[in-house]
């Protein structure tokens, strides 16, 4: 049988997703379910004074109100990390004082027979408040700025190699400039939706996220239940881009409100809610000085980048952390400051840190070029990093400079003028631009179980979840192969936590983590099959080594001669086994230093890890030694851009993208995944961004109409390619995580593209009319 | 939402007589209403349901003009065949609003109704002169980067955002309104109403009458008219300017110019001075720069949209070229 991984296989999921079956967190038919409308704060700062209920209360249908007078106490949660539960906002869980910390926080959830007598009760409840002043505007409390101790998961935000200072002094050729990116939004289709329903002290919630596992472990803590009370389903979901990564209030709120009002409750939050109350991308002032010697060889680099948290947790948009690894260069100064504001919190979005950071590195680095008077790529090839010089350690498998060459082929580099304005199509100037992509290749410790039934049939329960990239899909293709059966019979379930724990869907680590142990449960599976068959006298196997037998099409035979042998549905009905079953847990994480950690004793992983010590798979997997190796993946994006040099307008021709991911698992959903990043690339770079009030501090621009994100008509011919070179050190499959490099470097190679075009350098996103024709 | 009561009308007079209740608004696509009154905007206490009536034909007048009833949707309108030939400026301006799934549903007479989208005015938790009179203009000293240069007051800054009524502008379209009393004709550029001390007035439609017809009068020349319109993105997005123009040009000289401009006016634009430079003068670039820098001589920027005034003065040049050419 060929093997599946590779093959472009349709969804699993798209028929259910094109006709409507998929069930959504908020569709889940849940019998005498009520709704749930919040009420948010129209102060930026400040306590709430009274809450005046008493007209929403006897509107019709109205079953109760919630408020931070009545809720329920919370207990703080200790988790920061994402997949075991990090509470988004550590220092305001909802509805616990009358404290507020900015416009959109939650004050108060109606809850009513139906949506529509929720809303319109909700617009009755009065809210009065006493304000504070508010730390409005981030070029108004840039003086304030601090430095973080560290990043999410404890990254390092201030990294120093050589004397960047002293090598600028001296460098040849310089560029220092500053380059500003605004507050994004993820806006995923799906808003965040959480349904809870309590049945004795037994909690259901269906939730809108990225992680069922940390959903979970923050219901347990902050709810103050044992685990095995609680169960999160996220069957499918519609788009998180980062934003449910982090658990927001919603995913409590619901629970909280159903527990009051002794009713399950359904609780959406508006577009607009989603504006303050569910995350963004940061405002971030990048400065970038680079100093290189006349043939172009860069002796430095310091990327100083600050952004904006709230008062009330702490997060950092790592700017800087590509900049440390992305050229060879002996002198490196990346630093990151922060800003508190009174907004909502920022969570991650879209390659955090990666995507603002290559946008301002790789323009910088085209400005060095036009210094030079040496071509951009020809730059990129002169500061080739061929080892990852911050950690000193070798690149897992790298191919950027394929990436390079393939990109610049599809594009039509060579038609490229040095010369800004020279080179025209009618009343267009023509551009091109290239720029590095890259995003770290994470993987993380996952579990996973396999199934075989008599039938024929396989499944696979992995406490993961699909967000819309494919997972179903790719994992169902690993699956098959180790299986050794045709994907139709293969199941894989995911988006319960009930189920092994796997990953969560953030730094684009499901596949690569998620993977491994699926093969291993399956090939787990496959190998008790064997040694049934071997032990058993009435098996033609009887006897045999199992390292004479393979698995090929639902059959196991001798490998010298494939006429004995049997299939899998006639060993386990032969012994009167409707299944056959086997777990395996990979303790492998490219980001955490010193030995894995070990599940609890007593927890489903813990029983997955004891049978992983006699998997195969496992075992020659967690042998693979990675000390030595830095894990990342790259790319090269390439646009040709044309602008109206009257109007300002520009329209994006053609772009390419080459992707150096490992092992390329299915063309179609891989092609989708970077398509999607550079659809998002060419947003932030020309339309993008979220106001804020400059007097009060509140979200201004608060839906799909006054928010833009690209329409198909702003999306060119897109081509995007791959190496396809497996990565021997990631895991057994060779594949690298895909969600997030696709936006990586795209939006600074629109902008050297424009500025290629026009001569016009805009340091400034997005880069819209009036700034072009300024 | 505010709950509301629900009617569905046959006929013109059953319309009327309905709007006479205090709190009434007819419905028809529904495109922008249903917005307004999800966002506690708008709450009518009763919404009319006009869809039945026969207001959904284009007709050619015996003068060569042509009547549209007020029900026609968007994308017929810009798809009917004597509109594409005879007044292209009004094809391209409709074509270029909205999406076509909006097109498909929204009608002639809503969109002269359509409202705002200053984002102040949608967000009930800040101040908007418009939505409720006396509260100020949160968008003056605040973000404004989409909002009005022309005809703006110190009460509201507001755009208008229609395409289809800056060509309306252009063309001199003429509204035709049925009350209790019967007939009335509004001329284009009197039914919109300048924000001044009372932006939530805008327009000169009373409650109880009805928008039965629009008439473009006959003008021989439209056929040599354009719409330019420019945006942030390449579709689904209201203008940061745009221009309607219709020239008239024999041997070189214009004997006739309709210009209108959009996204930057409280109301759809008619540039009244543009069209004095242009006429009678030589259909040439100086000509429609001088044009345009006339027209936006009264303009007036705000903190973010000041770029707007060039912006507009080149999409007028841009237009008037594209149209009338370079002699």
């Amino acid at each position: 049988m060929n093997p599946s991984i590779g093959k472009p296989i349709d969804r699993v999921d798209g028929k259910l997703k094109v006709t409507g079956a998929a069930t959504y967190a908020a569709e889940f038919p849940i019998k005498n379910l009520a709704y749930g409308v919040s009420i948010t704060s129209t102060i930026t700062k400040g306590r709430i004074k009274n809450i005046d209920t008493r007209q929403a209360q006897k509107m019709p249908g109205v079953i109760g109100i919630m408020t931070s007078e009545n809720s329920m106490q919370l207990h703080y949660p200790a988790g920061s990390d994402p997949g075991n539960g990090k509470f988004a906002e550590k220092d305001l869980l909802p509805l616990q004082n009358d404290r507020i910390f900015y416009g959109g926080q939650h004050v108060a959830i109606v809850v009513a027979e139906t949506f529509e007598q929720a809303e319109q009760a909700a617009a009755l409840v009065k809210v009065e408040y006493d304000q504070q002043p508010a730390a409005i505007g981030f070029e108004k409390n840039i003086a304030s700025a601090y430095k973080p101790a560290s990043g999410l998961g404890g990254a390092e935000t201030q990294i120093k190699r050589g004397d960047a200072e002293m090598a600028l002094q001296t460098a040849a050729v310089k560029t220092d400039e500053t380059y500003t990116t605004p507050v994004y939004h993820h806006n995923a289709m799906e808003l965040h939706a959480t349904i809870a329903q309590w049945d004795g002290d037994k909690l259901t919630v269906y939730d809108a996220t990225q992680s069922v596992m940390g959903v979970k472990g923050l219901l347990t803590a902050t709810l103050g239940i044992p685990s095995e009370k609680v169960q999160v389903y996220a069957l499918y979901i519609g788009g998180g881009f980062g934003s449910k990564g982090f658990t927001w209030a919603n995913t409590l709120l619901a629970p909280m409100a159903a527990k009051q009002f002794d009713r399950p409750v359904k609780l959406v939050l508006s577009r607009q809610q989603v504006f303050s109350a569910a995350g963004r991308r940061t405002q971030t002032v990048q400065k970038i000085a680079l100093g290189a010697d006349q043939n172009g060889k860069l002796s430095a680099i310091k990327h100083a980048t600050t952004s904006e948290t709230s008062f009330v947790d702490e997060f950092v948009e790592t700017a800087g952390l590509a900049t440390s690894m992305l050229y060879s260069c002996s002198n490196v100064d990346v630093s990151h400051e922060l800003v508190r504001l009174n907004r909502g919190t920022p969570c991650p979005t879209r390659a955090p840190g990666e995507a603002p950071g290559t946008y301002a590195l790789e323009v910088a680095m085209d400005e060095l070029a036009y210094k030079l008077k040496i071509d951009p790529l020809q730059l990129r090839l002169i500061n080739y990093a061929d080892i990852e010089e911050q950690k000193k350690k070798q690149f897992s498998e790298k191919s950027l400079k394929e990436c390079y060459e393939r990109g610049a082929e599809a594009i039509g580099w060579t038609n490229r003028k040095a010369e800004p304005g020279t080179l025209k199509e009618g009343n267009y100037l023509v551009g091109y631009g290239m720029a590095t992509a890259t995003y770290p290749a994470n993987r993380s410790a996952s579990t996973a179980k396999a199934t075989l039934f008599a039938d024929g049939h396989a499944e696979i329960l992995c406490g993961t979840q699909d967000i819309g990239t494919g997972t179903y899909t790719v994992m169902t293709q690993v699956a098959a192969d180790a299986f050794a059966l045709p994907v139709e019979k293969v199941k894989v379930k995911l988006g319960d936590s009930s189920y092994p724990k796997g990953a969560q869907s953030g730094g684009s680590q499901v596949s690569a983590s998620v993977g491994p142990p699926i093969r291993a449960a399956a090939l787990g599976a496959i190998s008790k099959l064997i040694n049934l068959a071997i032990s058993d006298s009435a098996s033609p196997l009887h006897g045999y080594k199992e390292e004479d037998i393979t698995a090929d099409n639902g059959r196991i035979h001798l490998k010298n001669n494939p006429n004995n042998g049997e299939t899998y549905a006639q060993i386990l009905n032969r012994k009167g086994l409707e299944k056959l079953e086997a777990q395996a847990k990979t303790n492998v994480s490219t980001r955490q230093q010193g030995p894995p950690v070990p599940a609890p004793p007593g927890s489903p992983e813990a029983k997955a890890e004891e049978e992983s010590k006699n998997n195969k798979a496992v075992q020659e997997d967690e042998k693979t030694d990675r000390k030595d190796y830095a894990f990342h993946s790259f790319g090269a994006q390439f646009v040709k851009v044309l602008v109206d040099p009257d109007l300002g307008t520009v329209k994006v021709d053609k772009i390419v993208g080459v992707m150096d991911i490992g092992t390329v698992m299915n063309l179609k959903t891989a092609t989708n995944q970077i398509m999607g990043g550079m659809i998002f690339g060419i947003g932030m770079a020309l339309m993008e961004n979220t106001q804020y009030d400059p007097n009060n501090g509140r979200v201004v621009t608060r839906d799909l109409a006054q928010y833009l994100v690209p329409v198909h008509a702003d999306i060119p011919e897109i081509e995007v390619h791959f190496i396809n070179k497996p990565d021997p050190y990631i895991s057994p499959i060779g594949a690298r995580g895909i969600g997030e490099i696709g936006i990586t470097g795209i939006t600074a190679a629109i902008a050297n593209a424009i500025y290629n075009a026009t001569g016009k350098r805009v340091r400034d996103l997005p880069i819209t009319p009036d700034k072009l024709i300024a | 939402m505010e709950p509301f009561k629900f009617i569905r009308v046959q006929d013109d007079q059953s319309a009327i007589r309905a709007a006479l209740t205090i709190g009434t608004k007819f419905i028809a696509g529904g495109t922008n209403m249903l917005d307004l009154m999800k966002l506690n905007i708008e709450a009518p206490k009763q919404v009319v349901d006009i869809n039945k009536l026969s207001l959904y034909q284009i007709e050619e007048l015996p003068n060569g003009g042509i009547r549209i009833g007020a029900l026609v949707k968007n994308s017929d309108l810009a798809y009917h065949p004597v509109i594409i030939k005879k007044y292209p400026v009004l094809s391209e301006a409709l074509l270029s609003g909205a999406s076509p799934q909006l097109r498909n549903m929204a009608s002639v007479g809503g969109n002269l109704m359509q409202r705002t989208r200053c984002p102040y005015f949608y967000n009930t938790d800040f101040a908007c002169n418009k939505r409720v009179p006396g509260s100020g203009c949160a968008a003056i000293d605040g973000y404004n980067r989409n909002n009005a240069i022309l005809g703006t007051s110190d009460k509201c800054i507001a755009t208008h955002p229609s395409d289809m009524c800056v060509a309306m502008a252009a063309l001199g379209a003429i509204i035709k309104v049925q009350g209790p009393k019967g007939l009335r004709t509004i001329p284009f550029n009197e039914f919109h109403l300048l924000p001044g001390q009372t932006p939530h007035l805008e327009h000169s439609l009373r409650q109880d009458e009805l928008i039965t017809h629009v008439e473009i009068p006959p003008i021989p020349y439209a056929t040599r008219s354009h719409y330019l319109k420019v945006r942030d993105r390449t579709s689904y997005e209201f203008a940061l300017a745009s221009a309607a123009v219709i020239l008239d040009i024999q041997n070189g000289r214009i004997q006739h110019a309709h210009v209108a401009l959009g996204g930057v006016g409280t109301k759809p634009w008619r540039a009244v001075l543009a069209e004095k430079v242009l006429t009678g003068a030589v259909a040439n670039e100086q000509t429609y720069r001088t044009a345009a820098e006339a027209t936006l001589s009264q303009a007036k920027g705000f903190k973010d949209n000041t770029f707007k005034i060039e912006l507009a003065k080149r999409t007028l040049v841009r237009a008037l070229t594209i149209t009338g050419g370079m002699s």
